[in-house]
C-alpha cells in the first residue's frame, strides 16, 4: 500500500492565561514574571499514516484533541512542530494563509460537523459547491455549472435545491451539500469531522452510505472523525484512539473493537450502548489530567485507569507495535489474546 | 402491566399555534409508567417525545396548547391542575433531567446553593440547613471533593459534572417520577454510561418510577423495561424491551431498529428510512401520519388508527402490522391489529 498521508511527531501547543502577542512578551519580560506562558499540550507528538483508499476512524473524548489534529493536518492552522507529508509534499512548511491559495489545498478537503453552521447562510447550495471550484480550479461560466451539477447528482443532491439557501434545506441535503462541496475539487484526502453527529439515525445511514460508495467510486481515503463507535466500527479500515493529546492505541478497527488492549479503549468499548444489556461494567472514574504543562514522565491516563501503578506514574509509556496494532501501555501483554495471532 | 401506574398519560394531544398555522405536536398519545419502571420515548426530531415531557411537566411554550387529554399523577390530573397545584408536585414528585445541563443550570448561582433551594421549597430543610444537605447530595452524585464543589458556578464544571448536579437537585426531594430528556446528548461515551448508571442505580434506590427520552434505540434498549416508539406525535408502538426487539410490528419500529448501527455487521445491513415526516401543520394529515411513508401501506390505513385494550402488553397503532414471530405463549402481544 502506498502511503498518502504521513504525519510526523505533530505537536500543537497553545499558551494559556496571558496574551501571546509580543506586547504581551515585552511587559512580561519587564514585570520580572516567566517569560513563557504554561501551554496547553492539544496535540503532543503524534505520528501516523493514512494509506491510498484507506479509511482511518479517529476517536476520542471530546478536548482529547481530535478537532486540534483535524485542523492542523487539514492545515487550518499551524501546527508547533512536526510534519505533515500528503505523498512527496511537506504541507507544515507553509503557513496556514499562505496555503489556503497553494495548489496542495484541492488536494485535502473537509467536511465539517454540522452543515448548518459551516455553509455561509447567504450562498445557496449552488453557490457553496461552486466556491471552491473558482478558487482552486478557476472555473467559470458553463464549465462550473457543469462541475457543480455533477457533483451534486453524485452526492443525490437533486438539482432543483441548488438554488436554495442552507436554512431551506433538511439536515440530510445540508450534509450532501457539504459533502459535495469538499468533494467537487477532487481531494486525495478527504478529513471528515463528525458528519453525522447532528442527523437522526434514519438519514444517518444514508449519509453514511454515500460516503461508502463515493470512496469506491473515487478512491480518496477518509480521516472520519467521530465519538460514535458504532459508525466508525462500520465505516473503517483502521482506527486510533486518541486521549488527551496523545495517540494511546491504533489497529484494524475491527480488532481494535473486538479486543481493545489500551484500558481507556476498554472503557470506551464497553461503554458504547448496545441494546441489549452487556453486563460490562467498565467504567471510569474521575476527570482527565489537566492538559496544562503535563507531567511527561507520568501516563496521561494515569488516575482515571483501572491498572495504574507506581511504573505509570514514573515512566510515560511509548506506543508499541504488536503486530499490525499499536498500544501505548505497560501493561498491553497482559490484555493480548491468548493465541500470538494479533490481527 | 405491573402495579398502580406511577403516571398515566391518556389521550394527550397538544398543539402549537404559529404564524403559518396550528402545528399538531401531539395526537392521541397514551402511556403509563409503572412504579419503579423505566420507560423509553423513543424517536427521531420532531417526534413529540419533548413535547410530551413538557406538557406533563405543565412547561409547554405559551404558544402550545393541550387540546385534550389527561395525565394523571395518581389521582391528580396534572393537565387540569391549578398552577399552585403543580408548583407543588413539581420538584417534589415529578422531577426533570433537561438535555443541555449548562443551559438549564443557573449562571450565577453556586450549584450548591441551587440545590439547596430546591431542599428548601419541596424537602422540608431549613435555610441552616441546606448547604450541609446539598453537600451530601453532591457526594451521592458521585461529585469528588462536594463541599469545594458546592460553592463552583456551572461554568466551572466540565458538562458530566454539570449534568451530575442536574441529577441532584432534580432528586433533591425523592421525587417518585423522574423526567430525563435526552441526558447524555452532548456527553462523551464513557460519560453517559456512568451517568446512565447513576440515574439506573438511584432510581432503583428510590424506587422511582423513570421516563427516559432518547433519540439512541440501542442506549433506550439497554437502560429501559419498556419501549415508548413516537412518529409524529403518535405513539406507534409500546412494548417490553426484549418483546420490541424481536418482535416489532409496526413497520417504522422495524425500520428505526434496521437503521440503528450497535449490532450491524456492515454498514450495508443497515437500511434508511425513506420519506421524512409529515408537515404537521397540514389539515389533511391521514389518521396514521406514517402511512405516507410506509411499505405495508394498506387500503384499510384510511380508517381512523386501532384502539387497543388499555391492558395489552404490547400495542402497535397499525392495520397492517408485521407478522408476529413470537406466535406461541404471548396472546397479549398479539392484540394491536384485532
Amino acid at each position: 500500500m502506498t502511503v498518502l498521508l504521513d504525519v510526523a511527531e505533530a505537536s500543537k501547543l497553545f499558551p494559556t492565561g496571558g496574551g501571546a502577542g509580543a506586547w504581551s512578551r515585552f511587559q512580561r519580560r519587564f514585570s520580572g514574571g516567566p517569560e513563557s506562558l504554561p501551554k496547553v499540550y492539544a496535540v503532543d507528538n503524534v505520528s501516523f499514516s493514512i494509506a491510498k483508499g484507506e479509511t482511518v476512524g479517529l476517536v476520542g473524548e471530546s478536548g482529547c484533541g481530535k478537532s486540534t489534529l483535524v485542523r492542523a493536518l487539514t492545515r487550518l492552522i499551524d501546527l508547533s512542530q512536526g510534519s505533515v507529508k500528503l505523498g512527496t509534499r511537506e504541507l507544515a512548511l507553509k503557513p496556514a494563509r499562505v496555503f489556503a491559495r497553494d495548489r496542495d489545498r484541492a488536494r485535502i478537503q473537509m467536511v465539517f460537523q454540522d452543515a448548518g453552521e459551516s455553509v455561509n447562510p447567504r450562498f445557496t447550495a449552488f453557490a457553496a459547491i461552486a466556491d471552491p471550484l473558482r478558487r482552486l480550479r478557476k472555473l467559470r461560466g458553463k464549465t462550473l455549472k457543469e462541475r457543480v451539477e455533477t457533483v451534486a447528482i453524485q452526492c443525490g443532491l437533486p438539482l432543483q435545491l441548488l438554488t436554495r439557501f442552507p436554512h431551506q434545506l433538511s439536515g440530510g441535503q445540508r450534509a450532501r451539500v457539504g459533502i459535495a462541496r469538499a468533494i467537487a475539487v477532487e481531494p486525495e484526502l478527504l478529513v471528515l469531522d463528525e458528519p453525522t453527529a447532528a442527523l437522526d439515525v434514519s438519514v444517518q445511514v444514508v449519509v453514511l452510505q454515500l460516503l461508502q460508495r463515493l470512496k469506491q467510486e473515487f478512491g480518496m481515503s477518509y480521516l472520519f472523525v467521530s465519538h460514535d463507535l458504532s459508525v466508525v466500527r462500520l465505516l473503517c479500515d483502521r482506527v486510533l484512539v486518541m486521549y488527551l493529546g496523545k495517540i494511546v492505541e491504533a489497529g484494524p478497527a475491527a480488532a481494535v473493537f473486538e479486543h481493545p488492549l489500551h484500558p481507556y479503549t476498554q472503557a470506551l468499548v464497553a461503554a458504547v450502548p448496545r441494546r441489549h444489556e452487556t453486563g460490562n461494567r467498565l467504567r471510569l472514574i474521575g476527570e482527565p489530567r489537566s492538559p496544562i504543562d503535563p507531567d511527561p514522565n507520568v501516563c496521561r491516563f494515569y488516575g482515571r485507569c483501572p491498572q495504574g501503578t507506581d511504573a505509570c506514574k514514573t515512566t510515560m509509556p511509548a506506543l508499541r507495535r504488536f503486530g499490525a496494532r499499536e498500544v501505548a501501555c505497560h501493561f498491553a501483554e497482559g490484555f493480548l489474546p491468548q493465541t500470538n495471532t494479533v490481527s | 402491566m405491573m402495579g398502580a401506574p406511577a403516571l398515566s398519560v391518556e389521550g394527550l394531544s397538544v398543539e402549537f399555534r404559529t404564524r403559518s398555522g396550528v402545528v399538531r405536536a401531539l395526537d392521541n398519545v397514551s402511556f403509563s409508567v409503572a412504579k419503579g419502571e423505566t420507560v423509553a420515548l423513543v424517536g427521531e426530531s420532531g417526534s413529540g417525545k419533548s413535547v410530551t415531557a413538557y406538557a406533563v411537566m405543565g412547561i409547554l411554550d405559551p404558544a402550545g396548547r393541550i387540546g385534550a387529554g389527561r395525565a394523571m399523577l395518581g389521582d391528580l390530573d396534572l393537565v387540569a391542575a391549578t398552577p399552585k397545584e403543580l408548583a407543588n408536585v413539581r420538584g417534589r414528585s415529578i422531577a426533570m433531567i433537561f438535555q443541555n445541563p449548562r443551559t438549564a443550570l443557573n449562571p450565577i448561582r453556586p450549584v450548591g446553593k441551587q440545590i439547596g433551594d430546591v431542599l428548601m421549597r419541596h424537602g422540608h430543610v431549613s435555610r441552616r440547613a441546606a448547604p450541609a444537605h446539598a453537600v451530601e447530595m453532591l457526594r451521592a452524585v458521585g461529585i469528588t471533593d462536594p463541599a469545594r464543589r458546592a460553592k463552583a458556578y456551572p461554568f466551572e464544571m466540565s458538562g458530566g459534572m454539570c449534568q451530575r448536579i442536574m441529577i441532584a437537585i432534580a432528586l433533591a426531594a425523592k421525587p417518585s417520577l423522574l423526567i430525563a430528556d435526552e441526558p447524555t446528548t452532548g456527553l462523551d461515551v464513557t460519560t453517559q454510561a456512568v451517568i446512565m448508571d447513576l440515574i439506573n442505580d438511584l432510581a432503583k434506590e428510590l424506587g422511582m418510577a423513570t421516563i427516559f427520552i432518547t433519540h439512541d434505540l440501542a442506549l433506550a434498549g439497554q437502560r429501559s423495561a419498556r419501549i415508548v416508539v413516537m412518529h409524529a406525535g403518535h405513539v406507534v408502538e409500546n412494548a417490553p424491551t426484549a418483546d420490541l426487539f424481536a418482535n416489532p410490528r409496526h413497520p417504522y419500529t422495524a425500520e428505526l431498529i434496521a437503521a440503528t448501527p450497535d449490532t450491524a455487521a456492515s454498514l450495508d445491513e443497515l437500511a434508511a428510512i425513506p420519506g421524512s415526516l409529515p408537515d404537521l401543520r397540514r389539515t389533511d394529515l391521514p389518521p396514521c401520519r406514517y402511512s405516507e411513508r410506509c411499505p405495508r401501506k394498506i387500503a384499510g390505513c384510511a380508517q381512523p388508527l386501532p384502539h387497543a385494550p388499555p391492558d395489552a402488553a404490547h400495542i402497535a397503532a397499525c392495520w397492517n402490522p408485521l407478522p408476529d414471530r413470537t406466535q406461541r405463549a404471548m396472546p397479549a402481544a398479539t392484540v394491536s391489529a384485532a
